[in-house]
């Protein structure tokens, strides 16, 4: 665990994050965070694409209690899985669960 | 009053529990129908063994309405779609079926066709499958006829039936190709979306070495984009390549398409919400879910689906006594798996505790997470138990549903 100090339009907010970079505590995120955890990703440029991802991956993981998995985040965010690859190379239901504060998509079993 | 049970899908699951249900109730407190599409029922775990000469179709398949008790009824028919708010369920046969508990036991749906390319060019000519009966007997010809060159086997997505399969064809297929004196000539690659060779760490740990040491070379979180079997690679959506002569690939898996069909009843991939611990969906409170149709957070496998048979019955009778629900599975889940050179290794897990070493069930039994001729005989004489002892609902001794602890040594994950 990791504490990471963030800047945000309303000042410099200190957050916990677990060693591969989720939220510990999902509570503390806020939308002001998600430029500068959206750069730390390599995202320099915030579209609406990403925006839409990010606030369904928090609004699903508030009434699920877990993040979609890239395939689920295709059928259901109304972004296509190649669009999802597009928007976050590196891997959209990790990438886009960092950004969004959620702990880490539960992978199946 | 008779209760009206209506149980669809007629494999592992709905047999059990139908066969279990049949010796709880009389005929006049209790009517129990299976429903089915076919009437082929596959030992599944045979299917691996196919590819390899090591048995046959024909020895494995058998016909679902035989493995029923006497009293049940078996109707043959695909499935429309159910109306949970009138207790409805309508088969494409035209006939409706009422119930009062309807139990949910239809498995998984292979979705090869939500890749792009998988069924194109090159699809049972390149490009197979081991996950059903037609794909596992044309890869033991495609296997037969190869002489050298890049094999690939991929999983496309998770969740996936019995997750260890696929590492068990790559360690068959290093003794396959040692026994015909061409490994040499032979590359194996295993290519997955998961972040190691399996999802729990302490067996990824020691299944990825066994990897290692037989040569057989793992690529992690691959998502599969794109199968192109004209240039044969496969591409992921990162654009990663992994070239092959020859690709056994594990399609995506889904739920069954009337589970979409029927408002409420499952999620976005078809998979039926339900309670982890009583296995009572989430849809409606007369409806249950046994099996690799539910979306509980444990193996889609034959061992978990019948752990869940005893737990599943008991809610089930609660449920029409006016009961309350017995919330008691635990997740537990068992697997033997293949290594090769008649060798196999055991796992024993459930929700909360990942596969430790040991020995199962209790000390005196089969090593655990240790490669040994007696966990291959343990897996070999399992069809047996599957037909005689399984599917006719009765528990096999010494093993409960419940995960043992006795016999296992605690490690801390790395």
């Amino acid at each position: 665990m990791t504490t990471t100090t963030l800047t945000t339009a309303s000042g410099v907010t200190n957050v916990e994050l677990t060693d591969d970079g989720f939220f510990v505590d999902p509570s503390v995120w806020t939308e002001e965070m998600v430029p500068e955890l959206a750069a730390r990703e390599g995202i320099a440029t915030l579209t609406d694409g990403h925006w839409q991802v990010v606030r369904f991956m928090r609004s699903e993981y508030l009434t699920k209690g877990t993040g979609p998995s890239v395939r689920a985040l295709g059928k259901t965010s109304g972004v296509s899985v190649k669009d999802l690859y597009a928007l976050f190379p590196k891997g959209p239901a990790k990438i886009a669960a960092r950004v969004a504060g959620i702990p880490k998509p539960k992978g199946c079993i | 009053m008779t209760h009206r049970i209506v149980i669809l899908g007629g494999g592992t699951g709905g047999t059990l529990t139908a066969n279990r249900l049949r010796r709880r109730y009389s005929t006049d407190e209790a009517e129990i129908v299976v429903v089915d599409q076919d009437d082929r029922h596959i030992y599944q775990p045979g299917l691996l063994f196919v590819p390899f000469g090591l048995t046959h179709a024909e020895d494995i398949v058998r016909p679902r309405g035989r493995q029923l008790h006497d009293g049940i009824t078996y109707h043959q028919s695909a499935i429309d779609a159910v109306d949970t708010a009138t207790n409805q369920v309508t088969l494409v046969d035209g006939t409706v079926l009422s119930y009062d508990v309807l139990v949910v036991a239809t498995g998984t749906t292979l979705v090869p066709d939500e890749t792009e390319g998988l069924t194109g060019d090159g699809w049972m000519e390149k490009v197979f499958t081991f996950y059903d009966l037609e794909g596992a007997s044309a890869l033991e010809g495609a296997l037969a006829a190869f002489d050298g060159g890049r094999l690939v086997v991929n999983v496309i997505d998770m969740p996936i039936k019995c997750p260890v399969a696929p590492l068990e064809f790559c360690f068959l297929a290093d003794w396959y190709f040692t026994e015909r004196k061409i490994r040499d000539r032979v590359q194996i690659t295993y290519v997955t979306p998961l972040d190691n060779a399996f999802t729990k760490p302490v067996a990824a740990q020691q299944l990825a070495g066994m990897l290692a040491e037989k040569h057989i070379e793992l690529v992690t979180e691959f998502n599969t984009g794109e199968v192109d079997g004209t240039d044969g690679k496969i591409v992921s959506y990162d654009g990663r390549e992994v070239p092959f002569d020859l690709a056994v690939v594990i399609p995506a898996h889904g739920g069954a398409d009337f589970v979409g069909r029927s408002e409420g009843l499952g999620d976005e991939l078809n998979f039926v919400p339900t309670d982890k611990r009583t296995l009572q969906s989430h849809a409606a409170p007369n409806v249950f879910v046994i099996g690799d149709a539910a979306d509980v957070p444990t193996s889609k496998a034959g061992s978990v689906t019948h752990f869940e048979g005893d737990v599943l019955v008991e809610n089930i009778v609660h449920f029409l006594a006016g009961e309350e629900l017995e919330p008691v599975f635990d997740g537990h889940a068992n697997c033997f798996i293949e290594t090769g050179f008649h060798k196999a290794l055991l796992i024993d897990f459930n929700y909360d505790t990942e596969p430790l070493t040991g020995h199962f069930p209790t000390k005196v039994g089969l090593p655990l997470l240790k490669e040994t001729r007696l966990n291959h005989l343990g897996k070999l004489m399992f069809q047996w138990f599957y037909w005689h002892t399984l599917l006719p609902g009765r528990d096999i001794p010494g093993i409960g549903s419940h995960m043992p602890t006795s016999g296992k040594t605690p490690v801390s994950a790395p």
